[in-house]
């Protein structure tokens, strides 16, 4: 049997409609979206042209307004250096947040070696920024602040409505990642303010491997530097033969994600809500990561004190969700989002993400509570740091021997 | 990460896992590591005074399926051997036997470090008790 799915940030099943919509896109309509002289190009540049319409109709946007790309860590780019290089006459300041993705924070370091100056805006305990420290940020040099919609980790809501009318009345354009927030909870271009946004289909039911960047026409009209060369698609903002069936499931993917999203979202948090009351009714010492008020429906993170994640991760081998434990990742450090929120090291070692969706089942959340409640009471019985927190002794005066 | 067949077992059935008490005389205790590095080990041996055998050796530990594994292995190994033979115990052997890839060598470490550790303190132990009888003479 395969494992229990509870991993939705890192990626979604492909919905079974998404997969319907695409599939004649590889077969008999295969045409080239930009084969202007027959019908092959024709019904290609139709379906693309039906799919900006259901992502535009999902944010709300123009339709004119949607630059297809191969996913969100393209979409970061190009939103970000794009700006960085068309607006380097006005300014090259960038803002941004210590809890950014990879594609945020590695594209503004690169952008630091080119001459760039970039704020990292800590965040605070509950992992939102502070918007008296992003207005105190913004200089006249300043020409982007790109905060992200949702936390892939922690699920935690940014105020992108406030970001977004700062943004503005200081003449500042305004990138969001909005990734894990799209098809989640709504979300507006107009009423949030939002210059550029990041969206990718494979966190929202859709196939892997295609993105769009969402670029406002109007009150400012976005421009950007391209970042590939070649034939000019895209209005000239990312050349490349269009990924036609990838780019029909994003747009049915968003089309199911409006229809659905009200009555999806409350059953998503009604099961993460049973999920985390299951857990704080049997364990003791466990830990929300981040704001519960401004969090996604579908997110729980959570800290296990005392029991390591990789090896709470082995006891639950047949669930699949991931863990800031250093020991889960390539870097052998612990998730650099949980360390921005405050967190000592001991408890991102200590901390599993969960991430409902779609597909998953009341049963399921019943099956993951009690496995993993089981897993934690046995390791916890392993665990020496357990034993002694039992016993009185105050952990952080132990003198350690680190290695 | 796919786990050796003999991580899992340690990790599905761990041996020796308790405490003793810290304070008898013939009880040494070991505790190696940090909480923020992601692994603490405590070990322990108890040493028959007349046949200066370790008798029995407990572990607790926090930290991943690796360390978990070497430290219950280590507790197998110490049973029935002389402290000095204890000694004798590497890294490199937890390593051999639980077939650990090279990102987790640092958990033989570790146990190898919790068995010294333990030793230390039981000998430290035994120097004081014969000082404190001595004294008491
Ligand atoms: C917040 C966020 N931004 C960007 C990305 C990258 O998206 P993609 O996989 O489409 O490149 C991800 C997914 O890993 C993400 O969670």
């Amino acid at each position: 049997m395969k494992p229990i799915y509870f991993d939705n940030h890192a990626t979604t099943q492909l919905d079974p409609r998404v997969l319907q919509a695409m599939l004649p896109y590889f077969t008999e309509m295969f045409g080239n979206a930009a084969s202007r002289n027959h019908a092959y190009g024709w019904e290609a540049e139709e379906a693309v042209e039906k799919s900006r319409g259901q992502i535009a109709s999902l944010i709300g946007a123009n339709s004119k307004e949607i630059v297809f790309t191969s996913g969100a860590t393209e979409s970061n780019n190009l939103a970000i250096k794009g700006v960085a290089e068309m607006y380097a006459e006005k300014g090259n300041h960038i803002i941004t947040a210590a809890t950014e993705h990879k594609a945020v924070l590695d594209t503004c370091k690169h952008l630091e070696k080119k001459g760039c100056r970039v704020t990292y805006l800590p965040v605070m305990g509950d992992g939102r920024i502070d918007m008296e420290m992003l207005q105190s940020a913004i200089t006249d040099k300043t020409i982007l602040i790109s905060i992200m919609y949702a936390n892939n980790e922690i699920g935690v809501l940014q105020p992108i409505a406030e970001i977004g009318k700062l943004a503005k009345e200081r003449g500042v354009l305004f990138h969001t990642d909005a990734v894990q927030a799209v098809g989640k909870v709504p979300v507006n271009v107009i009423s949030d303010n939002i210059d550029l946004m990041s969206i990718t289909a494979h966190k929202m039911y859709g196939p892997k491997g295609v993105g769009a960047l969402y670029v406002r026409r109007k009150g400012p009209r976005v421009q950007l530097t391209a970042q590939l060369d070649g034939g000019g698609h895209e209005r000239g903002m990312r050349s490349g033969t269009l990924n036609v069936p990838g780019i029909v499931g994003l747009g049915e993917a968003c089309a199911i994600a409006k229809a659905e999203m009200a009555e999806e979202s409350k059953r998503l948090s009604g099961m993460r809500d049973r999920l985390r009351a299951k857990f704080e009714a049997a364990l003791d010492e466990v830990f929300i990561n981040g704001s519960m008020e401004h969090r996604l429906p579908h997110n729980l993170n959570m800290s296990f004190a005392y029991v390591e994640g990789e090896s709470l991760l082995m006891g639950i081998n047949d669930i699949a969700v991931s863990s800031g434990s250093a020991c889960t990742s390539a870097t052998l450090e612990p998730s650099y989002v949980l360390k921005a929120l405050g967190l000592g090291d001991d408890m991102a070692h200590t901390s599993i993400r969960f991430g409902l969706g779609r597909f998953n089942t009341d049963a399921e959340v019943d099956y993951v509570a009690d496995k993993l409640i089981s897993v934690v009471i046995k390791l916890r019985e392993l665990s020496p740091l357990y034993e002694m927190v039992k016993e009185g002794i105050d952990l952080s005066k132990v003198q350690w021997t680190a290695h | 990460m796919a786990y050796s067949d003999k991580v899992l077992d340690h990790y599905n059935h761990p041996r020796n896992v308790g405490s003793m008490d810290k304070s008898d005389s013939a009880v040494g205790t070991g505790m190696v590591g940090a909480p923020e590095c992601g692994d603490v080990m405590k070990l322990q041996i108890k040493v028959n005074p007349l046949t200066g055998i370790i008798d029995d050796a407990k572990f607790k530990t926090f930290g991943c399926g690796s360390a978990i594994a070497s430290s219950s292995l280590a507790t197998e190994w110490l049973k029935g051997k002389t402290v000095d033979e204890a000694l004798t115990i590497k890294n490199t052997d937890i390593v051999n036997e639980l077939a650990l890839p090279p990102v987790k060598i640092h958990c033989s470490v570790l146990a190898e470090d919790a068995i010294k550790a333990a030793i230390s303190d039981y000998k430290i132990k035994q120097g004081a008790d014969v000082a404190a009888l001595a004294q008491a003479h």
